[in-house]
């Protein structure tokens, strides 16, 4: 059997085999799903029954007699605010509102309660804005004029293709979110599979059990192994993801609806998302066994590692300012330098048009990035892996490296 | 056929030169010493064997080739320092360290079981490696060292934290891969082991051979002319003998240059001593080495 697919089997079981991994990879559905089931409790709760609201109203200007029901919000006529206060203090009424003359010129109503409140919640807010509009214009203009003024203007935007017709992928926040998420995740898979390799390469590397993998193997097949065997669980990790995903989305737009409705996945987003997955976690795991090989202990090496998992957050930092100038030279930059591109490539995707050449100038660049990356990590290993307490010097690595 | 031939190997670090010049061949069906104090080369030279790193200068050859990814799979290696994947069950660990060998993982499976009936470690194959005491992993990780039965077995600190039964057990396996034909590189500083179970040794110092050859050679080379004698009776004074040592349970009589051994037992049977051991003294390993080493650094 090929010893390179028998590293990359160890590995690849060792890995899905770990409670972080499983952990991290179930709990992206189950959080979502958490995520809709608390919203139906808290939904149930805020709003258990469709109970009458009683709002007392003074009417100082003289008018204001119809339209007294606004949906569940019944607003009740006192005369004198003295009776607005008994009805309140008896708990008759919940608030109630004086309207002054000056509300003609100032737009202002005082509404009078018993409750401390931030602002008076929005339901009550536009029950007594209809109430006094519909009043106002009672007569003056048809009933559905005044149902035109009272519905809260919804513009949508529609993105059209250079034909005229309606683009397949719409723009909005609901485009944005799915992407950023999907950063997040990336950049936590690889913060955490890096951890792992390097914890596994220091570990062989203390009790000497490389050792004795590389008196079986060469160190390219143990590399290339382990590298790939990282590489498809992450595959793994980001199928499951990518899979549940669309089922998780409907079931919250069915059951939320709103913002979550507008929500999408496009088709091609999901592939790039697969395919930065991948290039995201080989690059990585590169990166951490090169780490790995020039540390002298695990720990030592998971310092280091931070340097350049940094590097793959730094996007997410920069996240408003990709979002709002999403082509601005610089990110396309960070699109195209291996580091930074996966993260960066998905916040613009969800914010705007990646143009092709980008995208492919940034696979191009990780691909190359790997391949070099993994033949560079095959002659570090080879040098200074079995070098055991000590790091060598950036001068040692260097020398090493010319020296062929 | 030699199994392995080095010939003026020299590997340098940046600091020192590990091995220099040094040149040995080990045989069919020997057990071969390494020995030498810390530091002396001896872990440099075992990985230059096993290709794991690359000697300056000089010739590296295990079965009559330059080592291949082909001919690691006819050599098993036990590293001083012990690890194996401790979340990983003992069976599952044998056998794959032994596909890693070439072997198919179903004849592995079979042999291992072999192996671990053998050494009375059957009950445990489907334990965790961390579930296991110290001795038991070492036991675990000989195994894997000679599932493959590999025609080179090198073998750093073999014996180290093993109790004795396990060592004797361990002793009595290397002895038949000895008869089957093996050769094995044992390295230790258990001096009384080397000189239990090896043919061959070599010493080196400073990445130097100090002392190279047959063991039983080398030890009559460093003999002092002294007899060991258990006796009842009064000896006196004995013609030709210029000291007499006190042991416990018995006596060491150095010679004069003039007088043999023979000649000495025919005047204690002449004189009428009842004698129980008469052995003709050779120094140990331990104070060879410590001659040798002590010269050396001088």
């Amino acid at each position: 059997m090929n010893k390179t697919y028998l590293i990359f089997k160890h590995e690849f079981q060792g890995m899905i085999r770990r409670q972080g991994f499983i952990i991290m990879t179930l709990i992206v559905p189950l959080v979502f799903l958490l995520g809709i089931g608390i919203y139906q409790i808290i939904s149930g709760v805020t709003h258990p029954t469709a109970e009458i609201t009683k709002i007392g109203y003074v009417d100082n200007i003289g008018g204001f007699d119809q339209y007294t029901t606004q949906g569940n919000i019944s607003l009740v006529r006192f005369n004198k605010t003295d009776e607005a206060n008994t009805s309140l203090n008896g708990g008759d009424i919940k608030e109630y509102i004086i309207i002054e003359p000056s509300y003609y010129t100032t737009g202002m109503i005082n509404l009078y309660t018993l409750e401390k409140q931030l602002i008076p919640p929005p339901e009550i807010t536009t029950a007594i804005k209809n109430f006094l509009t519909s009043n106002l214009l009672a007569n003056k203009v048809p009933q559905p004029t005044i149902d035109v003024i009272e519905a809260s203007l919804n513009v949508i935007s529609i993105r059209l293709t250079e034909t005229g017709a309606i683009a397949p992928e719409q723009g909005g926040y609901g485009n944005l979110l799915i992407p950023s998420i999907f950063s997040l995740l990336l950049v936590l898979s690889i913060t955490f599979s890096s951890a792992y390799l390097l914890q596994g390469l220091g570990d062989e590397k203390e009790n000497r059990l490389i050792e004795v993998l590389l008196s079986s193997v060469s160190t390219r097949q143990l590399i290339t192994g382990k590298v790939l065997g990282l590489g498809a669980a992450g595959l793994v990790q980001v199928l499951v993801w990518v899979i549940t995903a669309p089922f998780l989305i409907n079931f919250a737009s069915s059951s939320i609806g709103g913002f979550l409705s507008t929500l999408q996945l496009p088709p091609n987003f999901l592939i790039l998302c697969v395919v930065y997955f991948i290039l995201g976690y080989l690059l990585f795991a590169i990166i951490s066994t090169g780490i790995g090989a020039i540390s002298s202990s695990a720990r030592e090496g998971q310092q280091l590692a931070t340097i350049f998992t940094l590097g793959a957050v730094c996007p997410l930092w920069l996240s408003s300012a990709i979002i709002y100038f999403p082509n601005s030279p610089v990110f396309v930059f960070l699109t195209i330098f291996p580091i930074t591109a996966p993260v960066t490539l998905m916040i613009r995707l969800g914010a705007t048009d990646v143009a092709a050449w980008q995208i492919a100038a940034s696979i191009g660049v990780m691909l190359i990035s790997i391949i070099g990356g993994l033949l560079l990590t095959i002659k570090i290993v080879r040098t200074f892996l079995l070098m055991y307490g000590k790091r060598p010097g950036l001068g040692a690595i260097l020398r090493s490296l010319k020296s062929g | 056929m030699n199994v392995v031939e080095i010939n003026h190997v020299v590997k340098s670090y940046a600091d020192k030169v590990a091995v220099d010049d040094l040149s040995f061949t080990i045989a069919q069906g020997e057990i071969f010493g390494l020995i030498g104090p810390n530091g002396a080369g001896k872990t440099t030279t075992i990985k230059m064997i096993m290709d794991i790193i690359k000697p300056d200068s000089g010739e590296v050859t295990i079965l009559g080739e330059k080592l291949s990814e082909a001919t690691k799979d006819k050599l098993g290696y036990l590293p001083e320092d012990r690890g194996l994947y401790k979340k990983q069950r003992v069976l599952d660990t044998i056998i794959y360290f032994a596909s890693l060998k070439g072997m198919n993982p179903r004849l592995a499976a079979e042999k291992a079981n072999q192996l671990l009936n053998q050494t009375g470690m059957l009950p445990n194959a489907r334990k965790k490696i961390d579930e296991l005491s110290k001795g038991m992993s070492q036991i675990i990780q000989f195994i894997v060292t000679i599932i493959h039965e590999p025609q080179l077995i090198i073998l750093d600190e073999p014996f180290g934290g093993l109790d004795p039964v396990n060592t004797e057990l361990i002793k009595k396996i290397l002895i038949d891969l000895r008869n089957q034909g093996k050769a094995i590189i044992l390295s230790t500083h258990q001096m009384n082991q080397i000189e239990e179970l090896c043919d061959r040794i070599l010493m080196v110092n400073d990445g130097r051979s100090v002392l190279y050859g047959d063991l039983a050679e080398i030890k009559s080379r460093y003999a002092n002319n002294a007899v060991l004698l258990d006796f009842k009776g009064e000896l006196g004074e004995i013609p030709g003998v210029t000291e007499q040592r006190q042991h416990k349970g018995y006596v060491e009589l150095v010679l004069d240059g003039k007088t043999t051994p023979q000649k000495l037992l025919e005047h204690l049977v002449n004189r009428g001593v009842v004698i129980n051991r008469f052995e003709i003294a050779t120094p140990p390993l331990n104070e060879i080495f410590l001659k040798v080493v002590g010269k050396n650094n001088e």
